[in-house]
C-alpha cells in the first residue's frame, strides 16, 4: 500500500441527514459522490491517513466568535456545533501532534457568518473556521494563524472577525464582488486600525483559470507569508472556483486545487462551499487530501476536463498580474498607509448594510473601533435587523490590556437597556461571555 | 446428524452432533500430508460406524486457501487493471503481468471512456505468450458498472483456465481491496479447486453425496460450488471456528468480550448484541488488505507459555514464547508455571514452578506467592489495556451522520466469554480487571470443530438503485437491471432480500434457516438546477450470522 509524506487527519463529516432544504445546494447528497470516490479509492487504507469523527462545539465555543441574536441556541443547530466541532477535531489532532496536517471536510460551511449571527448568509451561520481557531487558542495559548480563502465568494464573515486582529491574517482571493455575492471584498478593505494590512482581498475576474490563482498565490500569497511567518496556515478550502461549479463562473481544475494546496503547504484544511458535487467536489476533495498528505496527485482529473478550453484569456492574465502587483506593494507599504489613513484617529466607525440572503434578513450596523497604545482596543458594534432587534455588542480583545478590560466592563454596565433589546460583552481576556 | 471438522496448523478436531447432543468427536495431530488427505483419513475415522446417509450436511475449515497464499504456492495471474483518474496506480501492481488499461467509469456508473479493444487482444496475446493461464479483471467503480469487466472477460476468449472479475467478489467500495481480493481469488482457484475435486471424487466413490459447505473468514459457510468460484473467502477461517465454537458452547444475546487464550497467543473478539463484530471492510492475509467479510479478531503474543522475565524492577511478559513451562522442562518462567506454583493447575512438576517463581522473586524481593500472583495479575492487565485500546477504535469508528454521531450505540461487553488453557484460573482476575462476569466452558478441545458444525450459511449484498438513470445495480449478483422512476427504499429492501434468498437456496440452506435484516440503508435527493431528479438509493442486507440450533451441553 500506499504510505503518506505527511501524516494526515481527516474529518470526514458529510451530515447524511442535513440540509438546509430538499433541493438546496446545501442539502444531504452534497458529499455523497465525494465519500464514493474517498472510499474507492481507499483512502482509508493509506499509511499515514488517519480519520476521526468531529466533537460538539460548545456554545462557548460559538460565543468567542459570535453575538448570536437573540441567543445561541435559538440561532445554532446541533448540525453546526457539529461542523464546527469537526474542524475543532482536526486542529486539535494537528496541535497535539497525532498527525502533522488535517482537513475538515464538513458541512454546512462558515466564512460567511460574522460577529454578529441573526441568521444563515450564504449557507452559514457559524464560522467553522473562526470558532475551531478561538477554541484551539483557549486550549494551547495565542498563535500567530494566517487564514487563506480560496473559496470563490468573498470570505465576508473571516474578515469581519478577524478585521482588527494582526495576530490573525486574512487573505482571501475570489471572484470579484462586483460578479458575485456577497458583493465585497475589494483592496480597500485592509483591516481595522490595530490591523490595517493584515486584511488582504484579491477579487479575480471571472473566468480566472488555474494559470492565474496560481500566479496570484506565487506572487502575492506566498511573498506575504513568508513575511509574515505564521506559527499555523489554514486554507478555508471552498472548491466553488472550479469550472464546473453551478454558483459561479472561474476556471480552476482539481489538479490546480491540488497544486495550490501542495504549495500553499497549510496545516489545516477546511471545506467551504462548492456545489459541483458530482463533477467537481470528489475530485477536488481528493486532489487536495493527496496533495496535503504529499503523494502524487498527477493522475487526478476530472471526467470532463479539457484542458485547453479552461485555459484563461490573455486579458485575464494581464489583468491578475497587475492586480497581483497593486495587493502585494500595498501589503509591503502598509505602514505607510495606516499613518497616511489611520494614524492620529482615537476611534473609528464603520457603517454598513448587510444582507442575510438566505433567511432574508437586513442588518444595519455601526461597528466602532477604540484605539489603544497598549493593545488592539476594544470594539463595539450597535446593529439593528428588520427582525426587531437592536443590540449593542461589546469585544475585548484577547491582547486587551487592564485599562481596555475595565473599559469594556464599565460600558457594558453603564449602558442602559431602554435602548435596545439585547446587550453584550464578549471579554476574551478572561474568556468569559455577558448578556442583557 | 451434523458433521463439522476443522483444520488448524497443530490438529485436526471432528464433530457429529445429533439433535445438539455430540455423538462423536476425533482429535489428531496434523502430519506432514497432503491436506486433502488429512482431512479424508479424520472424515473417514469420524464416520466409521455411522449411518452416513443420515448426515444432513458436512461444514469444512480448512487452511488450503490460506496457506496456499501464506505459502505462496500460486498460481501466475496476469492482471487487467482500469484504474482511471485519480491515485497513482503502481501499487496496484500484484500480478505476474499486470497490464494498465485505458477507459473509465465513474461514480455514478457512467461510463466517461471507452475500453480500447486494440488494448486488450495484445493484453490478451502477451498473457498467452507468456503461458498465463489465469487472469483478474478489475476497474474502478465495477461495482457500480462492471460491463467494462465483463466485456474484458468476453474479448479474452477461452484461452484461459479461469479470469476472475472484481465485482463479484464485493459490493464494497474499495479499488485496491477489490484489485488484490481478485489477484488472491485468481491465484488460489487452481489449489482450492484440486481440493475440492478430491473432495467430491472421494466422497462419490464412497457413495455420499452429502452437502459440503466451506467455512468462511466471517463464522458463516458457503456451498462448495460458490467457494469454487470464490476460494478467497475461504481464507482464515480458523479464527473464525474458534470464535462459533466459543459460542456455542456459551450462548449470549448480550455486548460480550470472546477471549481465547492459548500458548502463545490470546485472540479477542466481540458479540454486539450476540451478533459478531465484523472487519469494517474486510480481512488482511499476508499484507494484502482484501474485501472478504471477516470476524473482527486481534491476536496478542500473550498466552500460558509465554516467558516472563523482570525488567525495571516489574514483570514483563511475551511476546515471545521460549518453550513449554518451566514446570513441563521449558527453559523460562511462564504464567502457566505461576498457576502450577500456587496451586491452581494441577500438571507438571509443581517443584520447578516453584522454582521458577523464586528466581523471579528474588529480583522483585517479593515472596513467592506474592510474584506468582503478581504475574497472573499482569497478564490480566494486558489484556484489560489492549481490550480498552481496541473498544476506543471501534466506538469511534467513523459516522456520517448527525443522529449516528449524537445517538450512536457504543459497543459494552456486558460479559467475557472465554476458552483456552489458562481460561479456569485466569477467569477470578479477569472478573476483577474488567468487573465483568467471565464464563468458561468445561470441555473445549473441539471447540473448533463444534464451531464449524454449527455455523450458518451467511450472504451479503450491496444494491444501489439510481432512479434517474433508472438502473439497480447488485455487482456480486451479476445484477444490473432497469427500475422505474417510481422505484422505492421499499423496493429497493425487498428486491435485496429476494436476492439473497434466492443466493442462499441456491447454494443449499435450508428456507427456516435465513434469516435476513438490512444493515445499512440511506436515500437521497438527487436535484439538478433547483429540481429533484431522482434519488439514489443504497441498501445494505445480509443473512444473519450465527448458529444452526443449540448444543446440548
Amino acid at each position: 500500500m500506499i504510505k503518506a509524506k505527511n501524516s494526515l487527519g481527516l474529518v470526514f463529516f458529510p451530515a447524511f441527514d442535513w440540509a438546509i432544504s430538499p433541493t438546496h445546494p446545501e442539502r444531504e447528497e452534497r458529499l455523497l459522490y465525494t465519500r464514493d470516490q474517498l472510499f474507492e479509492e481507499g483512502i482509508a487504507d493509506i499509511e499515514g491517513i488517519q480519520f476521526y469523527n468531529p466533537i460538539i462545539a460548545h456554545e462557548k465555543d460559538i460565543q468567542r466568535v459570535h453575538f448570536c441574536v437573540p441567543n445561541v441556541s435559538s440561532r445554532v443547530t446541533d448540525s453546526h456545533l457539529i461542523s464546527a466541532g469537526g474542524a475543532i477535531k482536526a486542529m486539535d489532532a494537528v496541535m497535539k501532534g497525532d498527525v502533522d496536517k488535517a482537513f475538515a471536510m464538513v458541512r454546512p460551511p462558515g466564512h460567511h457568518a460574522q460577529r454578529v449571527v441573526y441568521g444563515d448568509r450564504g449557507f452559514c451561520v457559524v464560522n467553522v473556521e473562526a470558532v475551531m481557531l478561538e477554541r484551539i487558542r483557549q486550549d494551547y495559548g495565542d498563535l500567530r494563524v494566517a487564514i487563506i480563502d480560496t473559496d470563490c465568494h468573498h470570505g465576508d464573515g473571516t474578515q469581519d472577525i478577524y478585521w482588527n486582529d494582526r495576530n490573525t491574517l486574512f487573505i482571501s482571493f475570489h471572484q470579484d464582488g462586483r460578479t458575485l455575492y456577497p458583493g465585497t471584498g475589494f483592496l480597500d478593505e485592509f483591516g481595522g486600525p490595530s490591523a490595517y494590512g493584515y486584511n488582504i482581498n484579491i477579487p479575480l475576474p471571472p473566468g480566472t483559470g488555474d494559470e492565474g490563482i496560481l500566479y496570484v498565490l506565487d506572487h502575492v500569497v506566498l511573498p506575504i507569508l513568508e513575511e509574515y511567518k505564521p506559527d499555523i496556515i489554514i486554507n478555508s478550502a471552498g472548491q466553488d472556483n472550479h469550472y464546473t461549479d453551478p454558483l459561479t463562473n472561474m476556471n480552476f481544475s482539481a489538479k490546480g486545487y491540488a497544486m495550490l494546496n501542495s504549495r500553499l503547504n497549510p496545516d489545516i484544511a477546511v471545506l467551504e462551499g462548492g456545489y459541483s458535487i458530482e463533477g467537481a467536489l470528489p475530485y477536488v476533495n481528493l486532489g487536495i487530501i493527496l496533495a496535503m498528505a504529499g503523494l502524487d496527485f498527477s493522475n487526478v482529473r476530472e471526467p470532463d476536463y479539457d484542458e485547453e478550453a479552461l485555459q484563461q484569456t490573455k486579458r485575464t492574465t494581464e489583468y491578475i498580474k497587475k492586480l497581483s502587483h497593486l495587493v502585494y506593494s500595498r501589503w509591503q507599504n502598509r505602514e505607510k498607509l495606516w499613518a497616511e489613513d489611520i494614524k492620529g484617529k482615537d476611534l473609528i466607525s464603520l457603517e454598513r448594510q448587510v444582507y442575510y440572503d438566505t433567511d432574508g434578513i437586513l442588518e444595519n450596523q455601526t461597528q466602532t473601533f477604540i484605539s489603544c497604545d497598549k493593545c488592539s482596543g476594544i470594539s463595539t458594534i450597535d446593529s439593528q435587523s428588520d427582525g426587531g432587534y437592536h443590540i449593542y455588542a461589546i469585544t475585548i480583545p484577547r491582547d486587551g490590556c487592564p485599562r481596555c478590560v475595565d473599559r469594556g466592563h464599565k460600558i457594558y454596565k453603564d449602558i442602559s437597556s431602554g435602548n435596545y433589546t439585547n446587550i453584550y460583552l464578549q471579554d476574551r481576556v478572561n474568556d468569559a461571555y455577558l448578556a442583557k | 446428524m451434523i458433521v463439522g471438522l476443522d483444520m488448524g496448523g497443530t490438529h485436526i478436531d471432528g464433530v457429529i452432533i445429533e439433535n445438539g447432543n455430540i455423538i462423536n468427536t476425533i482429535k489428531k495431530p496434523r502430519d506432514g500430508k497432503d491436506i486433502f488427505v488429512s482431512i479424508w483419513e479424520a472424515l473417514e475415522e469420524l464416520l466409521s460406524n455411522q449411518d452416513t446417509s443420515k448426515i444432513k450436511r458436512i461444514n469444512l475449515s480448512t487452511t488450503v486457501s490460506t496457506n496456499a497464499i501464506v505459502e505462496g504456492k500460486t498460481t501466475p495471474v496476469g492482471m487487467i487493471i482500469q484504474s482511471g483518474p485519480g491515485l497513482p496506480h503502481d501499487f496496484l501492481a500484484c500480478g505476474d503481468e499486470n497490464v494498465f488499461i485505458s477507459g473509465y467509469i465513474d461514480h455514478r456508473g457512467k461510463v466517461v471512456e471507452e475500453l480500447d479493444l486494440e488494448e486488450i487482444n495484445s493484453t490478451r496475446e502477451l498473457f498467452i505468450k507468456n503461458g498465463l493461464k489465469t487472469c483478474a479483471v478489475v476497474t474502478k467503480f465495477s461495482t457500480r458498472n462492471f460491463d467494462h469487466e465483463v466485456e474484458i472477460k468476453r474479448l479474452l476468449g477461452n484461452e484461459f483456465d479461469h479470469i476472475t472479475m472484481g465485482h463479484t467478489l464485493s459490493g464494497v467500495l474499495n479499488f485496491p481491496r477489490r484489485v488484490f481480493s481478485a489477484y488472491l481469488n485468481a491465484a488460489i482457484h487452481n489449489t482450492f479447486n484440486q481440493f475440492s475435486h478430491s473432495i467430491k471424487k472421494a466422497m462419490m466413490d464412497r457413495g455420499m453425496n452429502t452437502p459440503l459447505f466451506i467455512l468462511k473468514a466471517d463464522g458463516g459457510t458457503t456451498s462448495l460450488a460458490q467457494a469454487e468460484n470464490k476460494p478467497i473467502e475461504t481464507i482464515l477461517s480458523g479464527p473464525a471456528a474458534s470464535f462459533m465454537g466459543l459460542n456455542a458452547l456459551l450462548k449470549t444475546h448480550e455486548d460480550a468480550l470472546l477471549l481465547d487464550i492459548g500458548g502463545t497467543t490470546t485472540d479477542i473478539f466481540f458479540l454486539v448484541d450476540g451478533v459478531p463484530l465484523f472487519e469494517p471492510l474486510g480481512i488482511e492475509i499476508h499484507s494484502y488488505k482484501t474485501l472478504t467479510r471477516a470476524i473482527y479478531s486481534t491476536s496478542m503474543g500473550l498466552g500460558g507459555d509465554s516467558s516472563v522475565r523482570v525488567e525495571n524492577q516489574g514483570i514483563r511478559i511475551g511476546p515471545r514464547r521460549e518453550g513449554p513451562p518451566y514446570a513441563l522442562g521449558g527453559p523460562m518462567p511462564t504464567p502457566t508455571d505461576a498457576m502450577i506454583a500456587l496451586g491452581l493447575a494441577e500438571f507438571g512438576d509443581r517443584k520447578k514452578a516453584i522454582a521458577a517463581m523464586e528466581s523471579l522473586a528474588r529480583v522483585l524481593e517479593l515472596s513467592m506467592e506474592e510474584t506468582a500472583r503478581n504475574v497472573l495479575d499482569t497478564l490480566g492487565s494486558m489484556i484489560k489495556s489492549k481490550v480498552d485500546q481496541l473498544l476506543a477504535e471501534i466506538n469511534s469508528k467513523p459516522v456520517y451522520t448527525i443522529h449516528e454521531l449524537l445517538h450512536s450505540r457504543r459497543l459494552k461487553p456486558q460479559r467475557i466469554n472465554l476458552i483456552g488453557g489458562p481460561a479456569k484460573c485466569l477467569s477470578p482476575i479477569l472478573e476483577k480487571k474488567f468487573n465483568l462476569p467471565c464464563y468458561y466452558p468445561r470441555d473445549y478441545a473441539i471447540a473448533n470443530a463444534i464451531g464449524a458444525a454449527m455455523a450458518k450459511l451467511t450472504q451479503d449484498i450491496t444494491l444501489v438503485a439510481d432512479t434517474q438513470r433508472r438502473i439497480l445495480t447488485a455487482g456480486e449478483y451479476g445484477i444490473r437491471e432497469r427500475v422505474g422512476r417510481d422505484f422505492t427504499i421499499e423496493d429497493a429492501r425487498k428486491r435485496a432480500v429476494q436476492l439473497l434468498r434466492y443466493s442462499a437456496i441456491d447454494q443449499g440452506a435450508k428456507e427456516d434457516e435465513i434469516e435476513t435484516e438490512i444493515i445499512e440503508e440511506s436515500i437521497f435527493n438527487m436535484v439538478d438546477g433547483f429540481y429533484t431528479t431522482g434519488k439514489n438509493i443504497r441498501v445494505k442486507a445480509q443473512i444473519k450470522p450465527g448458529l444452526i440450533g443449540d448444543l446440548r451441553v
